[in-house]
């Protein structure tokens, strides 16, 4: 039996479909969460796609946060549940207050749409495992709220337990703090992450293939925790 | 506030009307009480007035444009012909596609961001109208010159509402045209264009069938925005003490259209739906007049039950007003219920407006008051047509005979490597990715190709790899030369660079952008150009499946270049057989395809260096350029080429760099001996394209090229050094050149 990986659809989801096509690549099954519905149909991991949920109203992610399907998804990563937020997921996983800080404006004030550099930092998550410790990848990076913000003492206290998952290389393109691109929770189950590994696992449609590991990770370790 | 209702207007025939302000000329005032039999009520009268606008009727281009139907190419492939709100084309497996490009020049100088946004907005909803579901955008844009103070106003503002609009509603933006030239201040085009995609049961029209149906309004509530800036209409003449003079641009809202669209898609693939229409233009005076009018040909509607944003709106400013994101459906009762869950589950409000009935009438009641009632068809199909007087300007002569004969020429290498550093710098031919970056184009995980590439490119279906790619081309300097060359050259070149990119062209989308059709000069451009376009369709057997006209593109007695903008779809069996232009390994050979001659009227290097515009555009040469395509679908399905790039603004310095730029490794280039190098590098002669092939493919082309009778001519060979190497002429750094294409439009915009 393959893996079950939700995705979950808001009003103003974008990426939603390409999450689930990336689970399939990866090997998985993908299975479609709504909203509005608490219940998590089984799944073993949940990913939080990119988009605009809520139109970004009041604040990225602000609203989503409270949508039904939030309280089984919260109560199921606290107890260890892998989960993965990707753009507008990372926002929201920084609202639900499951990961520290928050992503403001970009400092060059434009969305921005590029191939971008990252260097994985951390190899123990779920969501990386596949990686080799310092890998150099290339996946798009698209946000116009991407800059990632915490104080000084989060921020050092994220160094120091080895919770940066990816940082930028070459360009910083939002004005991230230390130049982060994602990080996880203590526990390492959960990850918010701003750049699109889903849009990097067809040579294709993606500017690599660099984005499969994320999700051939998350699977192999529900298999073989 | 009181109502003029049909009974009033029967007894008060003398009353004073505001035709004038809202547009009418007295002929057309007279023709509408002619259709009545009385004069109309005011209701009756903003309906008239917006219907048969230039906008919504096309009086003044209709009978140029007939030829698009006329002139139609043998075709199998045509599913949906022009006259709805987008043409649709088969592409086989059962997939058909619809794309369409429309303009929103004048709200976007008035308002960049919105402007641009609603245009966006705007297209795409015509595209899910047709049943389809909308995959990717793309935005035709000119500005005046790039330094000029106002385009620094525009242009940021006009990139930002496409893009925030855009990237909200999750389609990637695949390409387009950024081109600056003095005409356009004051008068900036933007033009979007939408395609999608549907499985051929799929399809749908705008027509009210069936009697008993209901008439569904859903998606945005209705609100005082967007009512063509007829001030008229919130004076004391129709809502005494109401609100006044009403923003004319209308305010997008993303976050509802991609909730619309969601919406739309379940009630169409749940076959909830018998017609349906977009409110654009004209609102649900357009929407309701036209599906009347396709269907049974009777329609009542009860305009107090439309949801409002402003419950002080009158039933005028109602019928009149553009909000964005509102759909109109036409809904079995039985299926009713059904609709509205779909609706409700998106959040969408919902509300039946009206029902079909067998009246022929089209009637509308505002709290139990008939304000309305009209036939459709004279709202929405037999409005005013207008033979425009045209003439050939007298200056056109004197125009085409400054040719570029006189102007200074670099000769020498170091003359040479300087002109390719300023031209690559010139803003019509640097690095657009300070505008694109702006934009998403990954989102749906289907995009192939992408800007710069020659042409957008998209996978249609995931299991056997059918796609379609799209170009949108015109060089309004061309068509100022000549406008029936120039919009045949639009015609080539978007022709061409979907063949570049290895999909085989089908069908045409055009935008034609022009001055006031009241000027006989304009008038004799636009005739010259759609004219031009559809000769030039017919030759290349690419039929015309719809588009939209754009006149009134002037200040004060200075039209805009005539921008005749065609958008040119192919198809492609396997995206994976797709040709970019980055060339990969050193050893490859770089071919020229097509014939080089010494023509520079109308040039980016004429334009450019000299600011030069005169003498002829460069010679079209219709039955090459299908030759060279054929040449070019063939090399790339067969897997023969490393890359291809088309040949035009620029020449083939342009072409090389781009090339170069793109993989980051170099070539050694040959002039051709019969060829100045000035010639050479920088001549526009069309239908030509470079071509780069493995040593052990070279035959394979040149035996293709053969057959087709296309000449061709090895121009040079990829080399693992980073510069462009013109043998015995110069040698440039590709770091020299990446610096210079990528600095001019950050410097200028931040």
């Amino acid at each position: 039996m393959s893996v079950r990986v939700g995705v979950v659809t808001f009003p103003g989801s974008l990426d939603d479909r390409d999450a689930a096509r990336a689970v399939h690549i990866a090997g998985g099954q993908a299975v479609a969460l709504w909203h509005g519905d608490d219940d998590l149909r089984n799944v073993d991991a949940v990913i939080l796609p990119g988009g605009f949920s809520y139109g970004d109203y009041l604040r990225c992610g602000a609203i989503a946060r409270f949508a039904p399907v939030m309280r089984t998804i919260i109560e199921r990563a606290s107890a260890g549940m892998p989960l993965l937020g990707i753009c507008n997921g990372f926002q929201i996983l920084c609202e639900s207050q499951l990961l520290p800080g928050a992503l403001t404006r970009n400092d060059s004030l434009h969305f921005i749409c590029r191939d971008q550099r990252l260097r994985i930092e951390n190899t123990s998550s779920a969501w990386t495992s596949g990686f080799i410790n310092g890998q150099e990848i290339v996946i798009p990076l698209k946000n116009g709220e991407g800059g990632y913000l915490a104080d000084e003492r989060t921020l050092d206290a994220l160094e120091a337990e080895g919770r940066v998952v990816a940082r930028y290389l070459e360009v910083n393109p939002n004005g991230s703090r230390r130049d982060i691109a994602g990080i996880t929770n203590e526990r390492g189950n959960v990850v918010g992450l701003m750049p699109h590994p889903e849009h990097a696992v067809e040579s294709l449609t993606g500017p690599s293939i660099d984005g499969i590991p994320f999700f051939t990770s998350v699977l192999k370790s529900l298999v073989s925790p | 506030m009181s109502i003029d209702t049909v009974a009033a207007a029967q007894v008060s025939p003398e009353q004073p009307q505001p035709f004038a302000e809202l547009g009418l000329k007295p002929d057309e005032y007279q023709q509408i009480r002619d259709i009545l039999h009385r004069r109309p009520t005011s209701s009756e009268l903003a309906m008239y007035s917006v219907m048969w606008s230039e906008h919504c009727s096309y009086k003044s281009s209709k009978v140029h444009l007939r030829q698009f139907g006329e002139k139609v190419p043998k075709t199998d492939a045509l599913l949906v012909g022009i006259g709805e709100n987008a043409g649709v084309v088969d592409i086989g497996s059962g997939w058909a596609v619809t794309f369409k490009v429309e303009s929103h020049n004048h709200p976007s100088y008035v308002e960049p961001y919105q402007g641009a946004a609603t245009g966006i907005g705007g297209i795409v909803r015509d595209i899910m109208s047709m049943g389809a579901r909308p995959l990717a955008v793309m935005d035709p844009l000119r500005f005046g010159p790039a330094d000029a103070p106002d385009t620094g106003r525009v242009l940021p503002g006009i990139v930002a509402g496409i893009g925030g609009y855009g990237n909200c509603l999750g389609l990637p933006n695949i390409g387009g045209e950024i081109v600056f030239d003095s005409s356009y201040l004051g008068n900036p085009l933007v033009n979007a264009l939408c395609v999608g995609a549907m499985k051929h049961e799929d399809i749908h029209l705008a027509s009210a069938k069936g009697v008993g149906n209901l008439v569904v309004l859903y998606g945005a509530r209705t609100g005082g925005d967007g009512i063509g800036g007829v001030s008229v209409l919130a004076s004391e003449t129709f809502s005494e003490g109401g609100p006044t003079k009403r923003p004319s641009v209308q305010v997008g809202d993303p976050f509802m259209e991609k909730l619309l669209i969601e919406a739309t898609l379940e009630v169409l693939r749940a076959g909830l739906v018998e017609g349906i229409q977009d409110l654009g233009g004209a609102g649900i005076s357009c929407a309701t007049s036209e599906l009347a009018s396709n269907g049974e040909g009777g329609m009542h509607v009860w305009l107090d039950r439309v949801l409002l944003r402003d419950a002080t709106l009158s039933p005028e400013e109602i019928l009149m007003s553009e909000s964005q994101e509102r759909m109109c459906a036409i809904v079995r009762p039985d299926r009713l219920p059904e609709f509205m869950e779909r609706c409700a589950k998106w959040d969408v409000e919902a509300v039946v407006i009206g029902e079909v009935n067998a009246s022929g009438r089209l009637t509308v009641d505002w709290h139990g008051e008939r304000i309305v009632d009209v036939p459709p068809r004279t709202v929405a199909h037999e409005g005013p047509v207008y033979e425009r007087p045209f003439h050939r300007p007298p200056w056109q002569d004197a125009l085409q005979a400054d040719t570029t004969d006189h102007l200074e020429r670099p000769v020498t290498g170091p003359e040479l490597r300087e002109t390719l550093l300023v031209m690559v710098a010139a803003p019509n031919l640097a690095s657009k990715s300070w505008v694109t970056s702006q934009y998403d184009r990954y989102v749906q995980g289907n995009t192939v190709l992408a800007q710069p590439a020659d042409a957008g490119m998209i996978r249609i279906d995931e299991a056997t790899g059918l796609g379609v790619a799209i170009a949108t081309d015109c060089n309004g300097r061309f068509a100022k030369l000549d406008p029936y060359a120039g919009a045949q050259l639009a015609l080539a070149e978007a022709y061409r660079n979907v063949a570049a990119s290895g999909a085989t062209p089908l069908a045409v989308t055009n935008c034609l952008n022009f001055g006031s059709p009241e000027d006989p000069e304009v008038m004799w451009q636009f005739a010259e150009a759609t004219r031009g376009l559809a000769d030039g369709c017919l030759l290349l057997g690419t039929p015309v499946t719809g588009g939209n006209v754009s006149f009134y593109n002037q200040t004060g007695a200075i039209a805009i270049l005539p921008t005749p903008v065609v958008g040119v779809l192919g198809v492609i069996a396997d995206v994976a057989t797709r040709t970019s232009m980055a060339w990969t390994g050193a050893g490859d050979r770089i071919y020229l395809l097509g014939d080089t001659n010494d023509e520079f009227g109308g040039s980016e290097w004429a334009n450019h260096v000299h600011g030069h515009l005169g003498g002829l555009p460069p010679r079209v040469d219709l039955d090459r350029e299908r030759a060279l395509a054929e040449v070019l679908v063939a090399g790339s399905t067969s897997g023969s080429f490393v890359a291809a790039h088309d040949v035009s603004d620029g020449g083939v310095a342009q072409v090389l760099v781009e090339m170069a730029l793109r993989a980051g490794t170099g070539a050694t280039v040959m002039v051709p001996a019969a060829l100045e190098p000035f010639v050479f590098m920088f001549a526009e002669s069309t239908a030509r394209a470079v071509v780069v092939v493995s040593p052990s493919a070279a035959g394979r082309l040149v035996d293709l090229c053969g057959q087709k009778g296309v000449p061709l001519v090895e121009i040079g060979v990829v080399s693992a050094a980073p510069e462009l190497d013109f043998a015995d002429l110069f040698c440039v750094s590709l770091d020299d050149l990446r610096r210079e294409h990528e600095r001019t439009l950050p410097e200028l915009f931040g």
